[in-house]
């Protein structure tokens, strides 16, 4: 057992990079090397781009592929160490509880928070955010107010909607800009003292904004509110730490990260989580039962019923810690790049139509539309040509509303896209408008 | 490698589908009296409205509103003009064969479109692309829903 925690860490196909190494400024090119690591070989670390007819994928922000080290700690737990968490007597169990325990701690490190303790598994962003309206949005009364913004994905909207509902709750809505953005300017009349929470996105999912989140959440907690922020979009791009941006939830998808999907996280501040009181009820939150009542384990275990999807969860935390050891602020560097590079083509393509902040204030996401086409169309031709898009209303109808948007194309990057990449979608954009040529 | 996949994708994006879905037919409001249902696929937000008055069996007017892909569009626009003066036994009819044209070769045998909407025929391309199917059999399930009195329908 006392060796678990290093078989569930990266295994040792994941190359890690000498932070001492001095890298060159452009990365786009397969042979250049981010430290120890190339461009080549960090996709190599994607066994998706080992299949031969793997496509052009730009659909990382609905779901990323996969890194090789999370598929190996699933499988390494899995035939090595698997038995249910915090039950068993037995060695078994009690190595498959270390690891997952270690999984909390790696995702505890990997966002900066000062105790894993604040970490709750849950199956994704939208059952973290369900959580945090389940149990603190229960102590809330009649006439209380929640802001919320217009930028989000509908599961950082609904729950609100049907907890205002259930509580006679009042939502305050912190509108964008025609370039979908979020001024602090806005934010500040909607404040007051029944204000109890700010939920709102870190990255726009719909259009790749990356939004003032520190400053929102200081704002709101100078007027006495508590803050949640998703952080779906935000942890596969930029550095958090809930540390610095101080709001009191933050909540994320593994699948969105390189790691299986069915687990996430929500990060929430020890002394608050402290006073919320259980959403669901099962085995693994109590310390006692009898027939008329239970009392509650101390967090996160509190908000933690039933069995949790152990193999994701120990997945997650090996990726966290993979991604920990890469050099981030490079990579982050050379995807913008990439992402600046497929801005800038498809913005100077007749008849496309790019929308947003611009590559400056976003993360590596943007929505466009062709002028004679539909997005659905278009994402046909571009499928058909091997490249992959989402297309739709990416679950944010309030934000594509507020642009006079039905529906767009998206395209998302992740660690395994190049320029190539960008280059491709361009040109299939590009071909795609002159097919539908009127 | 684009020329085939042009060539390919053109048998689904045929210049009359196109044309019907940038110059629909039967396009915008009836007046009153009229019944109507509207039809959503959340896959794609695709939203239709369909609108029809029937004179004892038949449906005498029917039009149709909305937003979406130039195959839902056209479908709704070539469905609006062949249902028209119909049956509701006989629109039944042609919703079978319309869907089984949409599902394959095989569903299109056994229940073939008459002679005189062979003009139909433009969306047996959805065929190839299972994903697509469901923007042109939209219109239709939203057609059916009106007849039932049903005030949705989704592709779900
Ligand atoms: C910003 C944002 N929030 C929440 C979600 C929901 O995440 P999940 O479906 O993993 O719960 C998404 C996923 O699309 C997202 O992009």
């Amino acid at each position: 057992m006392s060796d678990l925690s290093q078989s569930v860490t990266p295994s040792p196909t994941a190359k890690t990079a000498a932070p001492d190494e001095s890298p060159k400024k452009t990365l786009n090119g397969a042979g250049e090397k981010i430290g120890a690591v190339t461009v080549a070989s960090l996709r190599d670390e994607f066994p998706y781009f080992a299949d031969e007819n793997a496509v052009v994928y730009l659909d990382s922000a609905s779901s990323a592929q996969k890194a090789r080290v999370g598929l190996d700690a699933m499988n390494d737990l899995y035939r090595h160490h698997y038995a249910n968490v915090h039950r068993g007597a037995y060695r078994l169990s009690a190595e498959s509880t270390a690891a997952f325990e270690n999984a909390r701690r790696q995702i505890a490190r990997f966002l900066d928070a000062e105790n894993s303790r604040e970490i709750i598994f849950t199956r994704g962003t939208t059952e973290a955010i369900n959580l945090v309206a389940g149990s603190l949005g229960e102590q809330m009364s009649p006439g209380d107010e929640i802001i919320v913004s217009e930028l989000e994905h509908h599961s950082n909207l609904v729950p609100w909607q049907l907890l205002a509902e259930r509580r006679k709750l009042k939502l305050r809505f912190w509108k964008i800009d025609a370039r979908a953005r979020l001024a602090l300017a806005d934010l500040a009349p909607l404040l007051g003292a029944r204000t109890r929470l700010l939920a709102m996105t870190h990255v726009s999912n719909a259009f790749g904004t990356i939004t003032p989140a520190a400053e929102a959440a200081a704002m709101a907690r100078d007027a006495g509110a508590l803050v949640l922020i998703d952080g779906a979009q935000a942890v596969p791009h930029l550095s958090v730490s809930v540390r610095e941006l101080g709001a009191d939830f933050y909540a994320f998808s593994g699948h969105k990260l390189y790691a299986p999907s069915g687990i996430g996280a929500l990060w929430g501040r020890g002394e608050v989580l402290e006073t919320m009181p259980p959403w669901q009820g099962g085995g693994e939150m109590i310390t006692e039962v009898s027939l008329a009542r239970s009392l509650y384990q101390p967090p996160p275990a509190r908000f933690e019923a039933g069995t949790p999807p152990i193999a994701e969860a120990v997945a997650l935390g090996a990726v966290c810690e993979w991604l920990m050891t890469l050099p981030r602020e490079l990579l982050r560097t050379r995807l913008h790049g990439i992402f600046a590079r497929a801005h800038e083509l498809l913005s100077a393509t007749a008849g496309v139509e790019v929308y947003g902040a611009g590559v400056a204030e976003s993360a590596p996401t943007f929505s466009f539309n062709i002028a004679d086409a539909h997005p659905h169309d278009l994402a046909t031709y571009l499928d058909s040509h091997g490249v992959a898009v989402r297309t739709g209303h990416h679950c944010a109808q309030p934000a594509l509303a507020a642009l006079g948007l039905e529906a767009t194309a998206r395209a998302s990057f992740g660690l395994y896209n190049n320029t190539a990449d960008a280059e491709r979608l361009a040109e299939t954009v590009a071909a795609a408008a002159n097919f539908f040529k009127r | 490698m684009h020329d085939l996949a042009d060539a390919e994708l053109r048998q689904l994006y045929q210049e009359s589908l196109l044309h019907h879905s940038r110059h629909p037919c039967n396009f915008g409001e009836l007046t009153p009296p009229m019944r109507e249902a509207r039809g959503y696929n959340p896959l794609c937000g695709d939203k239709i409205t369909v609108q029809l008055r029937e004179t004892g069996d038949r449906l005498e007017a029917i039009a149709f509103s909305g937003s979406g892909c130039a195959i839902s569009l056209a479908s709704a626009s070539l469905m609006t003009e062949a249902v028209k003066g119909m049956t509701r036994r006989e629109t039944e009819e042609l919703f079978a064969a319309f869907t089984a044209l949409c599902l394959g070769a095989e569903q299109a045998r056994a229940t073939p479109l008459p002679a005189r909407h062979e003009d139909l025929n433009i969306f047996a391309g959805v065929r190839e692309y299972p994903m697509r199917v469901k923007c042109a059999t939209l219109p239709w399930h939203t057609l059916r829903a009106v007849l039932e009195q049903r005030e949705t329908a989704t592709t779900e």
